[in-house]
């Protein structure tokens, strides 16, 4: 519980915890996004009334789909596996007060990265392979964001703007290496780099269905939570998010801060790009570019940036994309309808983070 | 799924008792999953393969489910599972190209009874028996079209915007002008590669250069048509299809276009799975292939625009391609650099496997694959 505690406090980037916290924050922390899930699934069930399917019958589709049992899960944990991890390379950018959506191109680059070891070092033992990918994955993107932090610090390039553009030029870069120097001759139809050998693959987790991507976001997430909210580096990242000018009159290295922070931002991007074609796709094409980043960017901002809540939403969107196939088959809904629940779901708990404080019966009273 | 099946068959067993005959019951049914990357109705890839669906679906002993806008990812692989799971499907069609390597492997070999359809043709010697691929020679209606499209032409400028410079456009490209130059030697093509499957903003913008360049005919191969078929009209100029039927979006400038026909293709599967042959027993062919003549795609009906001279080229082209006499790929065949790709005395039939490989433009095509 604490930790959704910690997650309300986030909201205002105040550089230091709070040393009490009262029960009545802990519980708008919680009514609040509950109630924001309700109010979107309200509004999606007129629409789906609109749609000709009953609502009921749909909100019965999306918890059998999504949360329902184990089997369904899985489907869940499979989705939220790569979008957490994207996630992660807006949200710790963004407690610098960089606003960074290269994403995407974090995560292709990340999964040239592992093909250039991965299908080139084909004799590597299976641990050894793994790891090898596993760093490359995360130094290409990892450089590759930090580029976004360089230019934003050194040359004051807007970020937004340049981590998108990073985006289109990592995605061609992408198409020219799969039909041009990586071009495996075999894949005629579908020009595809050299696949890693099948033995070097990146598993599932025993007994599920779940790639190892899951444990490398989980582990991410849960150390960007630590990372930013309890060690002086981290505090350091958010005094800088708070005010950057009284950052550097302090004399804090805002330069090796902030490059470091866009490093781990784009390594875990590019880790989720190393999953995808390690554990999904066996070699690199264009099924990576698939919107996983700017599925990320939308977690980032729905988690407030933090580690933890980045971990919840990721579940969250990874169960609302599970229930789209179910509501095609058994309510017959288009297969916009998830974009629409998406969209709504997140558009409310967006508007929800403007209600924090201003019911009076979650206020503190005065002593 | 237990329970379910319990009812189902308690059921069906009432049913049989009652008429005490009973040839085509739920039991008997064939039940069938289909996987789209794209929306159903986008008038395009996605489209023709869900009209193939809606053929099936009409056979009282398929009972047929959907889901589109499926990336290939592991959500195909999701996608599958659960049909199989959840809708017991037994026959499945995932039917994006990149959905194959590695999902739909994948799959089956968690799933030896299910039988996997996939379009593109690619199954081989060693890969799971219980995966099949089919693919059309629709490079034979783009013939037809190139022709009615060359004649209906006053520039003789026609215009193609396709995707990728991999061999199946690069073979629609090729025998669209091989076509088209075949009733009127001076037509050139000019190719634009969008670089990807469904760009709408860049195939607007290439649609409209290409006719700011002369070009009063316009055809594609991008998944979905539409953006250039409606462009096109309001610019005023013709049209050739591709994939399903456009002309309802261009009823004055759509000329003709070369479709695909799967529900013909689809009917046939449910047929072989219904009669009980099955992919594992070798019983249904690993590998299906057919051109106009086998019914895979047909030629849209013409458009208003289309003179009877196109007419009755056309016709003619296309009934040598249903007696098959029709050669396509017959030397000398020159590419746009001079180079000859076919030497006089070799041709190459619909089915020959170097055609798979084709990695050049014919002469009168303008443009090149490496962009």
């Amino acid at each position: 519980m604490s930790t959704i505690a910690t997650l309300a406090t986030t909201a205002n980037p105040a550089p230091a915890e709070p040393v009490s916290r009262n029960w009545r924050v802990l519980v708008e922390s919680v009514v609040i996004p509950v109630g924001a899930i309700l109010a979107a699934l309200v509004v999606f069930g007129v629409f789906c009334g609109l749609a000709g399917a009953s609502p009921f019958s749909v909100y019965h589709s999306i918890y059998r789909a999504a949360f329902g049992n184990w089997y369904a899960f899985q489907n869940t944990l499979v989705r939220a596996a790569p979008i957490m991890l994207c996630a992660l390379c807006t949200a710790l950018p963004m407690r610098l007060g960089l606003v960074v959506i290269g994403n995407e191109g974090a995560l292709v680059m990340g999964g040239l990265g592992t093909v250039l070891v991965g299908a080139n070092w084909v004799t590597a033992p299976h641990y050894v392979a793994l790891t090898a990918m596993a760093l490359a994955g995360m130094a290409m993107g990892g450089l590759w964001i930090m580029a976004v932090g360089a230019m934003k610090l050194y040359r004051g390039v807007n970020e937004v703007i340049s981590s998108l553009l990073m985006n289109y030029i990592a995605i061609a870069i992408l198409n020219h290496l799969v039909n041009g120097p990586m071009h495996d001759p075999s894949s005629l139809n579908k020009p595809s780099s050299y696949p890693i050998p099948d033995a070097n693959l990146l598993g599932n987790i025993p007994g599920s269905r779940v790639h190892f991507g899951l444990i490398y976001g989980i582990v991410a997430c849960l150390i960007t939570w630590v990372l930013i909210e309890h060690t002086s580096f981290g505090f350091k990242v958010r005094m800088i998010g708070g005010n950057l000018r009284a950052a550097r009159i302090a004399g804090l290295a805002v330069g090796k801060i902030s490059l470091t922070v866009c490093f781990l931002g784009g390594a875990a991007a590019g880790l989720a790009g190393m999953a995808e074609v390690a554990a999904v796709q066996g070699s690199a094409n264009e099924s990576l570019v698939t919107g996983y980043g700017y599925a990320g960017i939308l977690v980032a901002f729905v988690g407030r940036q933090h580690g933890l809540g980045v971990l919840l939403v990721s579940i969250l969107l990874g169960g609302i994309l599970a229930s789209g196939g179910m509501l095609q088959r058994v309510n017959h809904l288009s297969d916009a309808t998830v974009l629409v629940f998406e969209g709504m779901v997140f558009l409310v708990i967006l508007y929800s983070e403007s209600l924090y404080g201003r019911f009076r019966i979650f206020q503190e009273k005065a002593a | 799924m237990k329970i379910s099946n319990l009812i189902q068959t308690a059921a069906t067993v009432a049913v049989m008792a009652a008429f005490a005959v009973g040839p085509a019951t739920a039991a008997d049914k064939v039940s069938m999953g289909f996987i789209y990357v794209g929306p159903k109705d986008d008038y395009g890839y996605n489209q023709a393969h869900s009209e193939g669906c809606a053929g099936v679906q009409k056979l009282d002993w398929v009972s047929a489910v959907e889901e589109a806008s499926v990336p290939e990812t592991t959500a195909v692989e999701e996608a599958m599972r659960d049909m199989i799971e959840q809708n017991g499907a037994t026959v499945l069609f995932p039917t994006s190209f990149g959905y194959f390597n590695p999902h739909i492997l994948k799959l089956a070999k968690e799933y030896p009874k299910v039988q996997f359809f996939h379009c593109g043709g690619m199954w081989h010697d060693g890969l799971p028996v219980n995966v099949g691929s089919y693919f059309g020679y629709i490079d034979e209606a783009e013939y037809v079209a190139g022709i009615v499209a060359a004649e209906s032409s006053k520039s003789k400028k026609l215009g193609f915007i396709a995707a990728k410079p991999i061999p199946q456009v690069l073979r629609n490209i090729n025998s669209y002008t091989l076509g088209a130059r075949s009733v009127a030697p001076a037509a050139t093509v000019q190719v634009i590669f969008t670089g990807d499957w469904s760009l709408p903003v860049k195939e607007a913008e290439s649609a409209n250069s290409l006719i700011d360049q002369g070009v009063d005919v316009l055809t594609c191969h991008v998944d979905s048509p539409k953006v250039i078929v409606t462009t096109a009209e309001q610019r005023g100029i013709m049209c050739t299809g591709y994939h399903a039927n456009q002309s309802v979006l261009a009823p004055k400038g759509y000329l003709t276009g070369a479709e695909w026909n799967w529900s013909k293709v689809y009917m046939d599967y449910a047929d072989w799975v219904h009669s009980g042959k099955s992919l594992m027993d070798g019983t249904i062919p690993h590998l299906i292939r057919g051109g106009l003549k086998e019914g895979f795609c047909k030629v849209s009906p013409y458009g208003p625009l289309v003179s009877d001279q196109a007419r009755s080229d056309a016709d003619a082209a296309k009934a040598k391609f249903m007696d098959g006499t029709m050669v396509i790929y017959k030397g000398p065949i020159k590419d746009n650099t001079g180079k000859v790709v076919i030497p006089d005395g070799t041709e190459f039939k619909q089915r020959d496997i170097e055609l798979e490989k084709m990695n050049y433009l014919v002469e009168g095509v303008l443009g090149s694959t490496g962009s």
